[in-house]
């Protein structure tokens, strides 16, 4: 029997704002298997990119529970929650978010580092070769296009070899081409590392290519298909 | 973990130093000011030390007050030196025709100078100027007062009654620095020119000084000791070449700590520029930070990566500052030689560079540290939702910055050697920042509240100004802080230096005597009292017996032993004796002696400095005039005011106690300004012996002194202001993207640029007036507490400069609104929104 990855128990997420404080997810209970392709999906302001990141830690449960790869994630700080992700989790943004000081390569290799690898730079460059981007390991993001950038966040999320994948619109800022390729990466990795791989998106025909469809709006889950 | 932090702050920083500016300027220019003032500190310290023996004119020198060495004093001193020099020195009055001039002469023997030259005009001899001609003996005398007598080589004038032929212009005495303050310039003779002139005599006011030459490898300490030892309770006074000149090496390092602490001012406001450039550097790298924290990385390496990067950069700027402030005295090195009074030898001192150093390192840390921590905090999720974390910091980075905090005062306190000073500019630092922070934060709450009230509506320009400086993240607080602290710096020094030149000239003339006439011999003064009575110019006169001594000891005890260092028995001060009170004696303990005492010697003594030193009535006090002790008991305390510069003796002895000793009298004679000129002629020319000191030349002297003083102060404190220039700069700059929106979105709602103008200076105007207000009240604060607190002065606002301080600041932030709103004016909006999408 294949075992559960991510765990949410009537999860609960409420932000502070000037205004008042605003439930921006109420109440969700999903289990995600190992290996399993979990697409989320609704309109604009659901609470899509807000359940992914209370699924990576980068968020923390006003209530309820988040269990990851049998860790309560509530119960961690900031800094156990970093300890946590380091080779369990690999996050891919819309926005790319690689670090403009390094080069591709650097970029890779920095979870490794922080994580103590000894072989980061030689795991990196073997990285970036998969992603076909092996030429251009010396240049900086802003020497690279969108596409370029997204490949390089690609393989500094894969080059840990994470459990679980978190990708939110990963092609959000791309056009058709290149997020086509991106995904086809993606799923290449997860297959490759047998990964969980957890994807926010817009795309219907991304969302068909998941094991598992949840639809979100307002906060809650309105409905799910296998 | 501190390797891969090093790894990663490498990393960051090869994308260079911009934005990085303010940062670097600002540490670069509070450093530079602290190392210029210590090198050229160092260099004269130097100076002093290298050359102690010819600035002190010889090994070592005994000195005697209002007589010669006895026969086994000379004996003494000729048996253990291999040369001596004997010197004369007291004041006089130098006459040319109409024209009398203050000297402060130097009678010297043929052994003078035993070491050093003295520099004469043209390359003239000594020897050959002092000898004299036509009869006459010799003398050179100062350039500026030959110009003054109108004297050129070759004329002639009178110092008492002996005419002498001013043979050579002085320019540099190589033992000019040791004799302090002088309120005359110099003139040089022959001790034995001197022999028909009247002016040294028993009871008159002179110094001797003996200068010796000592045998290689002679024992200081020892010798020093044997004279004191041998010649216990005489009068003798020892120095020699390890400290020539003490009151000079005392004043360069007070002054030099006070200007070492007027710098650390400037480097705190410099740390207002660092905190704020910090904290705009971290907001650029959140995304960085946010993506680390997503890599795995934790607060710490968070705060190890940038704490590493800001240590690098404030290096660099330290690194600039440590090159400008050696460098600058190196260059001009020149001119400064040239300029001090004293010997400096400038050149290349690690001490300075290295406390200006810490300082800089220091405070950048003490600035950054607080940002930094927040750093730490940074949430993950700032990646899509943005902003710093919200939580404070850790305890452990509160701990730092109360070390770091300490390590810089406990620095200042270990490097000023002057722990009242720096605590208190330190306390005062913090308190300023801490009433400036909120002042800043008053004015930003008030403007949001004044923006939305009723008489800014239809204001459009004032309304946008006063929204904008209440804005969140405006840069109301920075500058405010920065320029205020700057302006207060300047303020203090305004308030101090005006209170202090208003105490001089215009407080001292309402009660000062016009002249302090001395050396009015014993058959001298009944008719000297009674020209001056016939004189109509003369509102009124006082005279008194006297002569000075030195308090040897205290109810038998050595006196420095129980009054410590208290002035009174540090050196010789004046006496008197009195049969009856003095007219206005107020005596606060204690009685006055009958009129026809003759018991043994009583003495009545000043009752504030008896209270200082740990007198009572009934104590004996020795003292030493002319080489014989008497002792005295004090049979009264009575009110001795020193601050209108009146007579005043600490110690007056009954008539018996003292008669009989050789002395003179000295007189204080008040009149109108206008007859001031004929009362000089008229007893100069009738006593030619008398010394006439003139108390507005004097004070005038006083009055540059302190100007000089002002003057070096007041270029530290601009120092402070520079730097309160640059963090304003540094704001003006990094607002300008907000601005240029702000200009596009207006313009296309219809706003002129006329009235965008209006509410960019109209806001530049506000800070700046609230920093200037705040300094005014700052300056008026520490100007009180030294003036009053320290210095026992009497202290009055002074509005001048405090307006002037208000100018500024309204106009420093005026500038630099104006020329930063240059390029939001000139955008156009189109282009500024569309890049905006």
């Amino acid at each position: 029997m294949v075992g559960s990855v991510l765990t949410l128990k009537e999860a609960w997420l409420t932000l502070a704002g000037n205004a008042g404080s605003v439930d921006i997810l109420k109440g969700i209970s999903l289990t995600v298997t190992q290996g399993q392709t979990l697409g989320l999906v609704g309109p604009s302001g659901s609470g899509k990119s807000s359940l992914l990141m209370l699924m990576g830690g980068l968020e923390r449960a006003t209530k309820g529970a988040v269990h990851a790869m049998g860790q309560d994630l509530t119960e961690l700080d900031e800094d156990g929650l970093a300890r946590f992700r380091r080779g369990r989790m690999g996050v891919v943004f819309q926005s790319f978010h690689l670090i403009p000081s390094m080069t591709a390569l650097e970029n890779v290799a920095v979870p490794m580092e922080i994580a103590g690898v000894q072989d980061a730079f030689p795991r990196a460059e073997a990285e970036l070769e998969a992603v076909g981007l092996a030429a251009r390991r010396h240049h900086y993001p802003a020497q690279l296009s969108g596409g370029e950038q997204q490949r390089v966040a690609l393989a500094r999320a894969a080059a840990p070899r994470p459990a679980i994948f978190l990708a939110d619109e990963p092609t959000g800022n791309l056009d058709s081409a290149n997020g086509a390729a991106i995904m086809d990466l993606i799923f290449g990795l997860r297959d490759r590392h047998g990964a969980t791989l957890v994807l926010v998106t817009h795309a219907p025909e991304l969302a068909e290519r998941c094991d598992r469809v949840v639809r979100l709006v307002d906060g809650r889950i309105a409905g799910e298909a296998l | 973990m501190w390797d891969l932090a090093w790894r990663l702050a490498r990393r960051e920083l090869r994308s260079g130093l911009r934005g990085f500016g303010v940062f670097i300027a600002c540490l670069a220019l509070g450093v530079a000011a602290i190392v210029a003032v210590g090198m050229v500190r160092s260099a004269i310290e130097a100076g002093l030390r290298d050359q102690g023996a010819v600035l002190l004119g010889g090994d070592a020198q005994v000195e005697f007050t209002y007589r010669f060495a006895t026969p086994e004093e000379r004996a003494f001193l000729d048996s253990i030196a291999t040369r001596v020099s004997e010197i004369v020195d007291f004041r006089s009055l130098a006459v040319a025709g109409e024209t009398r001039v203050l000297t402060q002469v130097k009678a010297v023997d043929g052994a003078y100078p035993l070491l050093g030259q003295v520099g004469l005009a043209d390359g003239a001899d000594l020897e050959a100027a002092l000898a004299g001609d036509d009869g006459l003996p010799g003398a050179v005398m100062d350039k500026v007062l030959a110009s003054q007598m109108g004297l050129g080589v070759g004329g002639r004038f009178q110092l008492g009654l002996q005419a002498f032929r001013l043979g050579a212009l002085l320019e540099r005495e190589p033992d000019g620095a040791t004799g302090g303050f002088a309120l005359a310039p110099r003139t040089i003779v022959l001790k034995d020119g001197l022999a028909q002139s009247g002016l040294i005599g028993p009871g008159t006011l002179f110094d001797s000084s003996y200068r010796l030459l000592l045998p290689q490898g002679a024992d200081f300490e020892a010798l020093k000791n044997e004279a004191e030892a041998r010649f216990r309770d005489t009068g003798l006074r020892w120095s020699d070449s390890r400290r020539a000149a003490p009151g000079v090496a005392l004043f360069v390092e007070r002054i030099g700590a006070f200007l070492v602490l007027v710098g650390l001012a400037g480097l705190t406001v410099g740390g207002v520029g660092v905190a704020a450039a910090v904290q705009a550097f971290l907001e650029r790298k959140l995304a960085t930070i946010a993506t680390l924290k997503v890599l795995g990385a934790q607060g710490r390496l968070i705060f190890r990566i940038y704490l590493l990067q800001i240590l690098v950069l404030s290096l660099i700027g330290v690194g600039l500052g440590l090159t400008l402030g050696a460098g600058l005295p190196m260059i001009f090195s020149g001119l400064i030689e040239a300029a001090l009074p004293f010997p400096a030898e400038v050149a290349l001192y690690p001490r300075p560079l290295m406390e200006a150093a810490v300082y800089g390192v220091l405070t950048a840390l003490l600035f950054a540290l607080w940002p930094l921590a927040r750093s730490e905090c940074v949430r993950a999720a700032a990646l899509y939702r943005g902003g710093l974390g919200r939580g404070g910091v850790h305890p452990r980075h509160i701990l730092s910055l109360m070390v770091v905090a300490a390590a810089l005062v406990g620095g200042a306190v270990l490097f000023s050697g002057a722990w009242k000073l720096a605590f208190g500019t330190a306390g005062g630092l913090a308190v300023a920042l801490a009433v400036l922070g909120v002042a800043g934060w008053a004015l930003g709450r008030a403007a949001q509240r004044l923006a939305r009230a009723r008489f800014a509506k239809g204001r459009v320009a004032l309304r946008l100004a006063l929204a904008a400086v209440g804005a969140p993240r405006a840069e109301t607080m920075q500058v405010v802080m920065a320029l205020g602290l700057g302006l207060s710096v300047l303020a203090t020094v305004g308030q101090i230096d005006a209170n202090l030149r208003a105490a001089i000239s215009r407080d001292l003339p309402t009660r000062a005597p016009s002249y302090f006439f001395v050396d009015i011999q014993n058959d001298q003064i009944e008719g000297f009292r009674a020209k001056l009575a016939a004189n109509p110019a003369v509102s009124e006169v006082e005279s008194a017996p006297m002569m000075r001594g030195i308090i040897t000891r205290i109810n038998g005890r050595d006196a420095r032993e129980v009054a410590g260092d208290h002035w009174v028995v540090r050196g010789d001060r004046g006496i008197s004796y009195a049969a009856a009170p003095p007219a206005g004696t107020n005596i606060t303990e204690g009685t006055w002696w009958p009129a026809d005492y003759a018991g043994a010697p009583q003495v009545s003594f000043a009752a504030e400095e008896a209270t200082e030193m740990g007198l009572k009535l009934g104590d004996t006090i020795t003292v030493n005039v002319l080489g014989r002790n008497i002792e005295a008991s004090i049979t009264s305390f009575r009110v001795v005011d020193f601050s209108n510069a009146g007579m005043g003796f600490v110690m007056v002895m009954n008539a018996g106690a003292l008669q009989g000793a050789p002395h003179t009298h000295i007189a204080t004679v008040y009149s109108a300004e206008a007859g001031e000129a004929g009362i000089l002629r008229e007893m100069a020319e009738a006593y030619p012996n008398i010394t006439a000191i003139g108390i507005k030349a004097a004070i005038a002297r006083v009055s540059e002194a302190l100007a000089a003083i002002a003057s070096a102060t007041r270029w530290a404190a601009s120092a402070t202001l520079l730097t309160g220039v640059v963090v304003l700069i540094g704001a003006a700059a990094a607002g300008v993207p907000a601005r240029i929106y702000e200009a596009a979105v207006l313009k296309t709602l219809g706003a002129s640029r006329g009235r965008i103008l209006a509410s960019f200076m109209l806001r530049s105007a506000l800070m700046g007036a609230a920093a200037g207000l705040v300094a005014i009240a700052a300056g008026a604060t520490a100007g009180w507490a030294v003036l009053v607190l320290q210095m026992d002065s009497d202290y009055a606002f002074e509005p001048v400069s405090a307006l002037v301080i208000v100018a500024g600041g309204v106009g420093a932030t005026s500038i630099a609104g104006l020329v930063f709103a240059w390029r939001p004016l000139a955008a156009r909006p189109a282009q500024v929104l569309r890049a905006q999408e």
